[in-house]
């Protein structure tokens, strides 16, 4: 059997749900295609950060689009994903790591980024349970937190209901242009469509390569723990400096923090935390959080996100081959941004234009690459 | 050489260590518990007098020869008590002693992790006073305290006569045994049980002992609900259409057991769905080795069998082990345990068919009753997950956990994961096997923050 | 919830504080049983504020920590009272 549509969508995480949705919502005919189920990978095992706060300024014209499409999700899907503008809490442990926030401070001027510092005394002052090695901080408070386990498949039901076409357990090989279509076999059948979009997550690396565009891409598993529920006090959404721990609460109680890497098989695909790094995990948090002493963790995870050398997505058209789009290799930070990514995809296909600059994610950025081991 | 591991210091534990001892090994023995025995033949604290007679009924020559090996074994054998072993990487044990954390590397280990009860949430079930059978068992042998005054006993399987005999023995007042296994389902089952041979019997002795004491015993019930606001006041039962209430002050529930597979699952042991059991099981050979060359698996941490089982499969698996390791093999030994662990293999599949787990009565719960009790999840909000809402539906447990967060509390998922599957099944009107299984995540029980020194594990 | 109990009451009395109060155990008890021998609940559910009492009594439920002053979360079925421990439930 052979489906033909618009666009085909390769990848059911965060990207690839928001693209189904907006192309869905401007009447394309578009299908998704993933292999296991929606939200299965990176966007729906992620830390639920929803952070502008210390991003590249490359990304910031997106993270900035994204936060606002985050504030009307209720309206655009039915719910809010749990998001919650709880604060971005940057934490500098001493001279150099504050200067670093200063610095950033001129970066979050330049894109209208709601930021500001917090010294020495007032911020002990203000967050009575930060421990004593902090010395300063700069709050984002526009920035926040979301359940990652509800957003893909909140996208991807929104999606199916404007029309999207939303093919689980459809692992998409074969995949083939013949200078007009795109060919893709799936699930024991056939889909063509003028355009795609490698929205692959770590194995859009692959997606490209099938298209003659290799691209050095590394599995990245940021190892994540959450303990027992505690007493709710810590709101702002925790980093620091450097990024080797970060730490929030949600309002059940439990503290969700990370650290460190877990290790991965992208193959199979299979992702788990690293039991040295989990406990090192522990100790960076009390650090920040003393109180944290005693406290039960009950479970620890990770996932498998792309990660670019320069630790940017790829973002943007093909340059081997009309119609397709790519978006992967987020780097450990593309859960905050899928909302936006579908509508940037949508209005360059349809519009032929996006308002936010793409440049420096173009797909040929890092040169010629060895195509079997790209 | 002391890099055979074995995890859990039960009668499968302890078989294991005296086979791998003989064979010339110093295995390291890890368990939670402050001594050996396992759950069957915990040993009580120091200072409690009950002879093991009263401890141990039936039970206590075996007892007693267990305990005596594993005394004897002691200085043969490396003994970590209080250590709960809560990941499983590659060829090291991780474990926490008391928040201390430790490695214990292994060349082969033995998983003997024992079984917990196998519960169906009723409503009302998370109240003060109410326990798992084998809790309620626990407290009478382990801190010989009854868990209330007038205790009903509901659920199914030989521990279900047992326990609610050893509380009317020690005076405690059993307001009614309710079992939702239809008398006629057993009878059925009755040619197969009967090669159980003496450890059939002694459920005839139970069952006897009970009705001829006066106390109620109710077959082929349908439980409805845990009666009570702040503690439990009665249970309402229905019994072929008509229904009937039961005044106790605590209920202990249990239908049968199902085995600790969480450090076989980290292991990467495959698990295969096994219809007997209405749940996914770790693959293994008759000889208790896995796919995974490095990891064994023996008594009820493996399939649901029973001690004396265990004993023999403990002893297997160690064979196993010994040869593993090119190590000298009692072949007439080993020949001697294949045959009987055959026996009660069949004896095994009787029990099933006459105990069967009530997956209806799972399926069927009521919307409002709690059924992740970490998390406080309801069936009613799990059944939701089934249908689109917000979000995609879910077609299969992980993602209904995902979802709903069922399973993801302090437990896990021990409790609530086989009555979750039948709820989903059902409402997906779909094949039990087909919703899949929660995936293990370490740690398997909780473990504390705690200020350590970088490289402190021992 | 009251246990009852039945044996092995003759061993030593044990003084504990139970949420600032004092109270009483014998030695050899749980937590577990230390708190439900002079109180009906051990916590209280998070999520929906039900009282609890522990379940399982093995360690695998988890539905019975309580705090100890000085040592932190602890799991009240399979922790044994000592003199003078201070507990404090949720
Ligand atoms: C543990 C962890 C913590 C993180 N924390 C944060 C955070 O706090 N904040 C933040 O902003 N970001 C965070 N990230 C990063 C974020 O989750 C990812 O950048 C983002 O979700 C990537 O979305 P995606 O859609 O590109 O990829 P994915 O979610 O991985 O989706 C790609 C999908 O493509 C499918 N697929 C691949 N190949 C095929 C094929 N051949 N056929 C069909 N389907 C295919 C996969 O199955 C997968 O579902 C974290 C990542 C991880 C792993
Ligand atoms: S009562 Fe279940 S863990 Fe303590």
């Amino acid at each position: 059997m052979t489906t033909q549509a618009d666009v085909l969508i390769v990848g059911g995480g965060g990207a690839g749900c928001s693209a189904a949705l907006h192309l869905a919502l401007r009447k394309v005919r578009c299908v998704l295609l993933e292999r296991g189920l929606v939200g299965g990978q990176a966007s729906g095992v992620n830390y639920g950060g929803v952070r502008q706060q210390g991003r590249h300024p490359a990304e910031l014209p997106i993270a900035r689009r994204a936060r606002e499409i985050w504030g009307r999700l209720p309206a655009l899907i039915g719910t809010n994903c749990e998001f919650e503008a709880t604060g971005h809490l940057k934490l500098a442990r001493n001279a150099t790591e504050e200067a670093d926030l200063v610095a950033y401070m001129e970066v979050a001027k330049a894109h209208d980024l709601p930021l500001r510092m917090i010294g020495r005394n007032a911020i002990h002052e203000a967050y009575s349970w930060l421990g004593p090695t902090i010395v300063a901080g700069s709050l984002a408070p526009d920035d926040g937190v979301a359940n990652p386990r509800l957003l893909a498949p909140a996208l991807a039901r929104a999606a199916r209901a404007a029309g999207a076409v939303i093919r689980e357990n459809s692992a998409v090989a074969g995949l083939a242009h013949d200078g007009a279509q795109f060919t893709v076999q799936a699930a024991g059948e056939t889909f063509r469509a003028p355009a795609l979009l490698n929205v692959a997550g770590y194995w859009g690396g692959e997606v490209a390569a099938a298209f003659g565009e290799p691209v050095p891409v590394s599995p990245l598993s940021p190892n994540m723990l959450v303990t027992e529920p505690l007493p709710y006090v810590i709101e702002p959404n925790l980093g620091v400096v450097g990024g080797n721990v970060y730490l929030r609460q949600i309002r059940r109680g439990n503290v969700i923090f990370g650290g460190g890497r877990g290790e991965s098989d992208p193959g199979r695909p299979a992702a788990r935390p690293l039991p040295h790094v989990s406990l090192t995990g522990m100790n960076l948090a009390l650090e920040l959080v003393p109180h944290l002493a005693g406290a039960q963790v009950i479970r620890s995870w990770t996932g498998i996100d792309g990660e670019m050398p320069d630790h940017i997505p790829v973002i943007g058209p093909s340059r081997t081959t009309p119609g397709l789009l790519h978006a992967f290799g987020f780097s450990g930070h593309g859960f905050q941004l899928a909302p936006a990514i579908g509508a940037i995809l949508s209005e360059i296909l349809l519009d032929g234009r996006t308002d936010v600059p793409l440049e420096p994610f173009r797909i040929d950025r890092f040169g010629p690459q060895d195509p079997l081991h790209g | 050489m002391t890099d055979v591991a074995i995890v859990g210091a039960g009668p499968a534990g302890t078989r294991a260590a005296e086979v791998l001892v003989r064979a010339g090994l110093r295995p390291v023995v890890i368990d939670e518990a402050p001594d050996s025995g396992g759950r069957i033949y915990q040993r009580p604290p120091r200072g409690f007098t009950r002879t093991d007679k009263t401890l141990y009924g039936f039970e206590a020559a075996k007892a007693r020869a267990l305990h005596a090996a594993f005394d004897a074994l002691r200085p043969h054998i490396e003994f970590r008590p209080e250590t709960l072993v809560w990941n499983i990487r590659q060829n090291i044990l991780f474990t926490s002693h008391a928040g201390d954390m430790g490695e214990v590397p292994f060349g082969h280990a033995l998983l003997c992790t024992g079984a917990t009860d196998r519960i169906v949430p009723l409503p009302g079930w998370t109240l003060p006073g109410v326990t798992s059978l084998g809790g309620s068992q626990i407290a009478l042998k382990a801190q010989g305290c009854a868990i209330g005054h007038r205790v009903a006993f509901v659920g199914t399987g030989p521990l279900l006569w047992l326990v609610a005999y050893q509380y009317a023995r020690a005076g405690a007042t059993v307001a009614a045994v309710v079992d939702t296994t239809a008398f006629t389902t057993k009878l059925r089952a009755m040619p197969g049980l009967l090669r159980g041979g003496a450890t059939f019997a002694k459920g005839f002795y139970y069952v006897g002992w009970l009705r001829a004491h006066g106390v109620p015993i109710i077959e082929g019930a349908t439980p409805l609900a845990i009666l009570g606001s702040e503690a439990v006041d009665g249970l309402r039962i229905r019994t072929s259409g008509s229904e009937q209430q039961i005044a106790c002050d605590a209920v202990a529930l249990g239908w049968g057991l199902k085995p600790e597979t969480q450090l076989a699952d980290l292991a990467g042991v495959p698990f295969a769905f096994n219809a007997a059991q209405r749940a996914f099981l770790p693959q293994q050979d008759a000889s208790g080795a896995t796919a995974n060359p490095s990891i064994f698996l023996a008594g009820d941490g493996a399939r649901i069998a029973g001690a004396d089982v265990a004993e023999l499969a403990g002893a297997r698996g160690a064979w196993a082990i010994v040869a593993a390791r090119g190590l000298a093999v009692d072949h007439g030994e080993v020949t001697r345990l294949d045959a009987a662990l055959a026996r009660h293999g069949a004896f095994r599949s009787a029990l099933d068919a006459a105990f069967p787990f009530p997956a209806r009565l799972a399926a069927t719960m009521p919307d409002e009753t709690i059924l992740c009790r970490c998390e406080s999840v309801t069936a009613g909000e799990l059944r939701a997950t089934a249908r689109a809402g917000t979000t995609l539906p879910a077609a299969e447990v992980n993602r209904a956990k995902a979802l709903s967060r069922i399973g993801m509390g302090r437990c896990q998922g021990r409790l609530c994961s086989p009555p979750a599957a039948e709820v989903l099944a059902a409402a997906l009107a779909c094949p039990l096997e087909s919703v899949g299984r929660l995936r293990g995540q370490p740690p398997v029980k909780p473990i504390p923050i705690m200020p350590r020194s970088p490289g402190s594990a021992p | 919830m009251k246990l009852k109990r039945l044996a092995e009451t003759a061993r030593p009395v044990i003084a504990f504080v139970l949420d600032g109060q004092p109270a009483s155990a014998l030695a050899g008890d749980t937590l577990l049983t230390a708190i439900l021998a002079n109180s009906d609940h051990v916590r209280r559910s998070e999520f929906d504020g039900g009282n609890r009492a522990g379940f399982c009594w093995m360690g695998a439920c988890q539905d019975c920590w309580v705090t100890v002053e000085g040592a932190g979360r602890q799991r009240a079925c399979t922790t044994y009272i000592a003199a003078d421990m201070r507990i404090v439930r949720s």
